[in-house]
């Protein structure tokens, strides 16, 4: 037996599986029917507790190719039901082995359509797994004490401590990009580095000066986990790279956040989040729809009038992209690197390499330009 | 882009009759394009000759027409109606091929009609497998090997550079028709022939084998914008080899990581936009090796599909409604999700279930046939079951097929065959595999085993392990002492109360008592296409156990519950659909609430458009009981889904549930024989002497006193099966020894068999005081052929007024003895001017659409609405109806995929029917003909052998034909009687008389129409195999003296090419 206790006071009964004890975190639900194990690695999940929507998990087990980043990052695990036995040529451990030689916290037969129900009509909240301690009061005080997403630096925690290149086969043309990682998931390194030799990842606490001493043809500030508004050292430094103009800057999920407020824009928290595969976003300038992940609690909101809206929600209509109308900086709220997900809007990466080609052209006119002027 | 102001008028072609592969989904995918393009204010003209469709109601189409699916017809149509767009994406491979003969033949050129949907050279580039292949290779994705091949010397050219085995699949064909896998050159030189024979365009595919392979498809749906979304995956349990409309099915896709499934998703996108499909939805195959993960491009369907219904009705999202509006030129960004009404329908639906499909097949209707299945698809219906989790789902899946199966658990019959022939039955697909599967887990086989001999995913295999570990501990336990946690784990993985009293060895009532006492009962949840992240406003529920959270949300309005049908099987057809959805439309007019039952997804009755609430849902005693507990309606309709909710209706009535219309008890009293028999008499009404035997000596018995022949059959069946004519004792003999057991407790009845007897179908309505007729329909065969085999035609058109008088008064007294609420059936038969009563049922019955298509009246309308307490009276419907001209119902039947020998008796075997209307009786019956695969000849040769008691009769016939320029040809016994008539006729040998004889000359095309009425058992096999014959290559033919004079009459009628295209409001 195990419990799931809302901060709420909604408490429900399933099995333990995974690693056993109690974990706390902010309880969402991804709607995605594949991908949990890139799910579960990805750093931007750190903190919460997800609930998988799909009700079987674990069928194809875990294979040595589909993790985000090296450890899974997630608090806990929810499902409906988890495979005992998995099937798939790549698989090579079970789900609940996996959880548990990772300290994951699992919880099975748990009905995971109320529960999303729950938190769609309640808003997203703090829980407690635990296969452990049973007491529902004592469980949903805890639930309660949790730090909130707001109140946590969980980027600190998922961020890499040294800087490092991203090496990993095949070799293009001529850039260097600088990842700034707040939680950077490995699929978006391997999607800038299929289209650029030089990828350096720093960690998140790294100044404007640090980075950009490293001559970079481009930044990229990656996703991550948590709250945007309480990263005011990463705001700061966002500020100062867009200031030196010295190269286009890119944001994606948590990084587009971060973009948006070293603008001048707003962050606030959606009811309950968008975590899924199946989010249509139309492109405001070609009017075209794409199927995207997604994978963030918090949104842009009043966006100042340097900057254009370039992509929506046609769900709910939120804020999923933005340029600015004067400078090579653009982000976007949806993750184009998948994984898990569809590959729909693997084209942003085309436009993040043709961004850098024409400031990189543009910034050799203006200095024959300089050169010329007497 | 909005919806395109250029177009006005619009043909949408239907799918015709139901045939193997072609069946109620695209009644389905049909009805909703036509109605979403009459939402958008086009006139749709609709073409489809099958009556017992939705789609050719009058309120579907601005104009419908009933006529033959043929390009001289479409031409005629076209002609008169002047449209601006055809679309030819909802019905099937039949409006496919059409449209693609249409654009051959420069129609749409001449008439400036614009193929909308789906362009011509996409069509052609995914229906040609050649130009398929070369465009898979174009763009780099891989196919299997092999090449296309026009004689039986190309092929073996192509086989040389293969290995075996090699599949072969012939070009513009449906449902795997004519294909097959060859193991050795033998094999294939057959293969081949059968298939360049089922080939329009006479072109078969050979390929190197996937069998065993994963298989998976995707629904894709493309707009002009060019967004694409993947509706739904399906991943097969049974692998490659099987056709998938003969596969198990579930969705979504189960064994992929998203890696692999993001691959497949790119590929599908990549695949409809080479071929070129700009709008609407497109179902493509896929084939996985389960070793290494290689991923083949097997096909893909540029069309509405039985997938795409399936997957429709999975996730809640439309496809054929938005293909249609993807057609007219919306995007789909500008559609809403009919679910949420909030969210667009640019989206990928999410599921937070699982889906199992079973397919329904008929095998024990054709026997001596194959049960192997393969790439060549033989079932005939289809179940879906949604479950929390696939043990769920599929044991819910099995219950729905109603087969006698009460979920995978709960068989009493342990398993007996020895290891190895259980390998060779679960070697080999058959429709019982899933059977042995689960009995041979319960055994104790390993997974491991089980997937090395089936191919099968372990992981389907562990869940069903699971339930069977399951089952085992359960085994022994006494219900009482059973724990809540136990019972509960039972209910979770869908055992259902049957099955778990057969495991605890108690009733099921006991079962669903200490359920009840326990608090173990379903929560229903709703199908929403987004896992609940958004509100579902459409009320489409499916049962399951979770702790709490009922989504059901009853309201408190007065309200209606129709049980459906279930699957589709020869006898209880779309028909019954028909007539369950025209009760939800009668009713909700009438300001009921209504809700529907049924687990059938090819079927109109589970668009959640139809009804207010639809619960897709196995139609058994337990599953409609806790739907009733949470609906409580105030009536449940049970006699329009055929004898699957008649079936419940004693049961229902037993626990206080309110049945509508006609009493149990009285729909009792005509079922039962013997209490029948009774009314009969009392009402002083003519009925065949019949007797009930129950042993062997007492069955001569009463076959001596009625008199030879003598019509047979079970008493504990219904519906015809294993019903038979026996001539003389040795006949009885052996359909005693042979065909079925008997005993005191499973007596046969014995009918006296009324030869030479003209046949007649009554449908009537009745409200508790009066009865008004539908229509009288006269079979053109004689009686002794199943009512769902014979043709029919409306007006009688041989009877004298007098007898249909008569005919009338007797249906009255009849519906007045049983007291009939609602629809009421009679079969009639009459012989020398005497009426008999053959049967009545008083419930809705294969004919009434066909009925009401002929006299407008929609008469299961009327009779829900009499059910619902209006009176006939008040509905204005108080006089038989007139019908104008004269219409012919014909059947379809299914013999080219059994090869058995397609000679029709009481027993019935026909899939679907087609309907003609015309001035003449001729014409109405060369409309039905024409539509059909083997073609009626209007020159030629035609073979004539027919038995003595025939041969006088048949010598108008063979003048008539003579006279039309035929040439006569005859074996010796019939050429010789037809000579001394003073005919001219050829001899030819009889097959066993050695070569070349008449089966040399079908095969040779020397024969364009075969007459054959069965001799008797000596010449059985040498007949046999002339019929045979005729299937397979097409030629046209009839075992029936009756057939043969309507032929003769629809041959003149095409002769004269005078067929009319009208509408039926014309």
């Amino acid at each position: 037996m195990a419990l799931l206790a809302l901060e709420d006071g909604k408490v429900f009964r399933g099995r333990a599986f995974g690693a056993s004890g109690i974990r706390e975190g902010e309880v969402v639900f991804n709607t995605g029917m594949t991908g949990y194990q890139e799910i579960l690695t990805d750093p931007s999940y750190a903190g919460q507790i997800v609930c998988m929507t799909y009700p079987h998990i674990g069928n194809y087990g875990i294979n040595p190719d589909d993790a985000e980043s090296a450890r899974p990052w997630v608090q806990g695990l929810i499902v409906r039901e988890f495979s005992q036995e998995f099937s798939n040529w790549r698989g090579r451990v079970r789900l609940d082995c996996y959880l548990k030689a990772h300290d994951i916290v699992g919880i099975c037969e748990i009905d995971t359509r109320a529960l999303t129900r729950h938190i769609r009509e309640r808003g997203a909240m703090r829980g407690c797994i635990s296969s452990t301690d049973r007491d529902p009061h004592e469980l949903v005080e805890r639930a309660r004490c949790a730090p909130t997403l707001s109140e946590f630096d969980w980027v600190s925690r998922v961020s890499c401590t040294e800087p490092y290149s991203w090496e990993e086969e095949r070799s293009c043309p001529s850039w260097h990009i600088v990842v700034v990682d707040f939680g950077v998931k490995r699929s978006l390194l391997r999607q800038l580095r299929a289209r650029a030799p030089h990828i350096t990842v720093v960690p998140a606490r790294w100044d404007a000066a640090q980075i950009l001493a490293l001559h970079p043809d481009g930044i990229v500030l990656s996703n991550g986990p948590g709250d945007p508004a309480i990263l005011t050292e990463a705001v700061r430094t966002a500020r100062q790279l867009i200031a030196s103009q010295r190269c286009p800057i890119f944001g994606i999920c948590l990084g587009h956040q971060i973009l948006g407020l070293a603008l001048g824009a707003r962050t606030y928290k959606l009811k309950f989040g968008h975590h899924g595969a199946n989010q249509p976003v139309k492109n405001l300038l070609t009017g075209k729809v794409e199927i995207t992940s997604h994978n963030h609690g918090f949104a842009l909101a009043d966006l100042p009038k340097e900057l254009e809206l370039t992509h929506i929600n046609l769900n709910d209509g939120s804020i999923e992209g933005f340029r600015h109308k004067m400078l090579p900086v653009f982000g976007v709220q949806y993750h184009p690197e998948a994984s898990p997900g569809p590959h729909d809007a693997l084209g942003f990466f085309e436009h993040l390499m043709e961004t850098m080609t024409r400031a990189h052209r543009e910034s050799t006119n203006v200095k024959v330009a300089h050169a010329q002027t007497p | 882009m909005p919806k395109r102001p250029d177009l006005k008028k619009i043909l949408v072609i239907g799918s015709g009759p139901i045939i193997i592969g072609q069946a109620g989904e695209f009644d389905y995918s049909g009805s909703q394009a036509c109605k979403a393009l009459r939402e958008e204010g086009y006139d749709v003209i609709l073409v489809n000759n099958n009556p017992a469709t939705i789609m050719t109601d009058p309120q579907s189409a601005t104009r419908v027409y009933l006529e033959p699916l043929v390009p001289e017809i479409l031409e005629k149509i076209i002609m008169r109606e002047r449209p601006d767009a055809l679309l030819p994406t909802v019905g099937g491979q039949t409006a496919l091929n059409l449209a693609v003969a249409l654009a051959r033949a420069g129609i749409f050129e001449r008439y400036g009609v614009e193929l909308i949907g789906a362009a011509r050279h996409a069509i052609e580039i995914a229906e040609d497998r050649l130009l398929f292949k070369e465009t898979m290779e174009r763009i780099g994705l891989p196919v299997p090997r092999g090449g296309l091949a026009r004689s039986w010397e190309q092929a073996l050219a192509i086989s040389c550079e293969l290995n075996y085995p090699i599949l072969v699949r012939p070009s513009f064909t449906l449902g795997g028709e004519g294909s097959g896998v060859a193991h050795t050159g033998e094999e294939l030189r057959t293969i081949v022939a059968h298939g360049l024979a089922q080939s329009p365009v006479h072109e078969v595919l050979l390929e190197e084998s996937v069998i065993g392979w994963k298989e998976f498809e995707l629904e894709v749906m493309r707009d002009r914008n060019d967004t694409v979304v993947v509706v739904c995956s399906i991943e097969n349990f049974d692998p490659m080899g099987v056709h998938t409309g003969d596969s198990i099915t579930v969705a979504p896709a189960q064994t992929l990581s998203d890696k692999e499934y993001q691959q497949m998703r790119d590929w599908a996108i990549r695949v409809i936009r080479a071929v070129g499909v700009e709008t609407g939805g497109s179902n493509i195959q896929f084939a996985v090796n389960p070793h290494d993960g290689r991923m083949l491009v097997i096909e893909m369907n540029p069309r509405v599909s039985r997938s795409s219904a399936l997957v429709s009705k999975a996730t809640g999202f439309p496809i054929a409604k938005i293909a249609a509006k993807l057609a007219v030129g919306y995007t789909l960004d500008e559609l809403p999700n009919d679910i949420t009404k909030k969210t667009p329908a640019s989206f990928e639906p999410t599921m937070d279930y699982v889906v199992v499909k079973i397919p329904r097949w008929n095998f024990e209707k054709f026997p001596g046939a194959d049960t192997t299945l393969t790439t060549q698809m033989r079932s005939v219906g289809e179940v879906m079951a949604l479950g929390r989790t696939f043990k769920e789902a599929l044991q819910k899946a099995v219950r729905s097929l109603e087969i006698g199966r009460l979920g995978l658990g709960g068989v009493s019959d342990a398993l007996v065959l020895s290891p190895e022939s259980l390998k060779g039955s679960l070697e080999r697909p058959n429709p019982h595999r899933i059977f042995l599967i689960y009995q041979a887990l319960l055994c104790g086989l390993s997974v491991e085993e089980l997937a090395r001999w089936t191919g099968i995913d372990p992981w389907f295999l562990t869940q069903i392990e699971e339930l069977a570990l399951l089952e085992r501990s359960l085994r022994g336990c006494a219900l009482e002492t059973l724990s809540s946690e136990m019972l509960l784990r039972a209910k979770r993985c869908g055992f259902s109360d049957a099955a778990l009293a057969k495991i605890l060895k108690t009733s099921e009532a006991a079962v669903r008592a200490q359920r009840t006492r326990l608090g173990i009962r379903p929560v229903y949840k709703r199908v929403d296409t987004c896992a609940a992240e958004f509100e579902a406003l459409t009320p489409y529920l499916y049962s399951t156990y979770e702790a709490d959270a009922c989504e059901a949300t009853p309201t408190q309005r007065k309200k209606v519950l129709v049980l459906g049908g279930g699957p589709y099987r020869i006898g209880q057809g779309i028909e019954f659909d028909y007539c369950c959805c025209h009760a939800a439309f009668a009713l909700r007019a009438l300001g009921f609430e209504t809700i529907m039952i049924n687990c059938n997804p090819e079927t109109v009755s589970t668009d959640y458009d139809t009804s207010e609430r639809l619960y897709c849902e196995p139609l058994t005693l337990e599953d409609v009981l806790h739907i009733i507990e949470v609906e409580k309606p105030q009536g449940v309709i049970v006699q329009f889904g055929g004898q699957t909710p008649l079936n419940l209706a004693m049961a229902l009535k037993a626990h206080g549930v309110p049945i509508w219309g006609t009493s149990p008890e009285n729909i009792d009293l005509a079922e039962d024989r013997e209490k029948f028999t009774v009314i009969l008499d009392e009402l002083n009404v003519r009925r065949p002497r019949s007797g009930s035997a129950s042993s062997r000596e007492e069955a001569f018995q009463i076959a001596e006193e009625i008199g030879f022949p003598v019509l047979v059959r079970p008493s504990y069946v219904l519906g015809g099966r294993a019903m038979a004519i026996c001539y003389d004792r040795s006949d009885l003999d052996h359909y005693i020894e042979e065909a079925v057991r008997v005993s005191p407790a499973h007596p046969i009845l014995i009918d006296e068999f009324l030869q030479d007897a003209l046949e007649l179908d009554v449908d009537a309505v009745a409200d508790g005081r009066e009865c008004v007729i539908g229509g009288i329909m006269e079979h053109i065969e004689r009686a002794g052929i199943h009512s769902g085999d014979s043709c029919c035609v409306l007006p009688p058109c041989t009877l004298s007024p007098s007898l249909v008088d008569e005919v009338r008064a007797v249906t009255k007294r009849l519906a007045q003895r049983l007291n009939v609420i609602g629809l009421m059936n009679i079969q009639y038969a009459v012989r020398q001017g005497k009426l008999y009563v053959l049967e009545v049922n008083p419930r809705a019955s294969r004919t009434v659409p066909f009925v009401s298509k002929a006299t407008g009246v929609p008469l299961a309308q009327i009779a829900a609405m009499v059910m619902a307490g209006v009176p006939l009276r008040e509905l204005g419907f108080t006089k038989e109806p007139e019908p104008k001209g004269f219409h012919v119902k014909a059947p379809v039947f299914p013999f080219d995929r059994f090869l058995i020998d397609p000679l029709l008796g009481p027993e019935m075997k026909s899939t679907g029917e087609v309907m003609g209307s015309g001035r003449t009786l001729g014409e109405a019956f060369a409309k039905t003909q024409l539509s059909l695969k083997s073609r009626l000849p209007t020159e030629g040769h035609v073979f004539i052998s027919v038995n003595d008691r025939d041969k006088p009769l048949i010598v108008s016939v063979a003048q008539a034909l003579a006279e039309m320029g035929f040439e006569l040809i005859a074996t010796r016994g019939t050429a010789d009687f037809l000579r001394r008539a003073g005919l001219p006729v050829r001899t030819i040998k009889k097959v066993s008389e050695g070569h070349p004889h008449i089966g040399d000359a079908i095969r040779a095309g020397e024969i364009q129409l075969v007459i054959n009425t069965p001799l008797g058992k000596r010449a059985h096999q040498d007949e046999a195999a002339i019929r045979i014959n005729a299937v397979r290559h097409r030629v046209p033919y009839v075992t029936t003296l009756e057939g043969a004079h309507a032929l003769v009459g629809a041959i003149k009628a095409l002769q004269a090419g005078l067929l009319r295209v009208s509408t039926l409001t014309d």
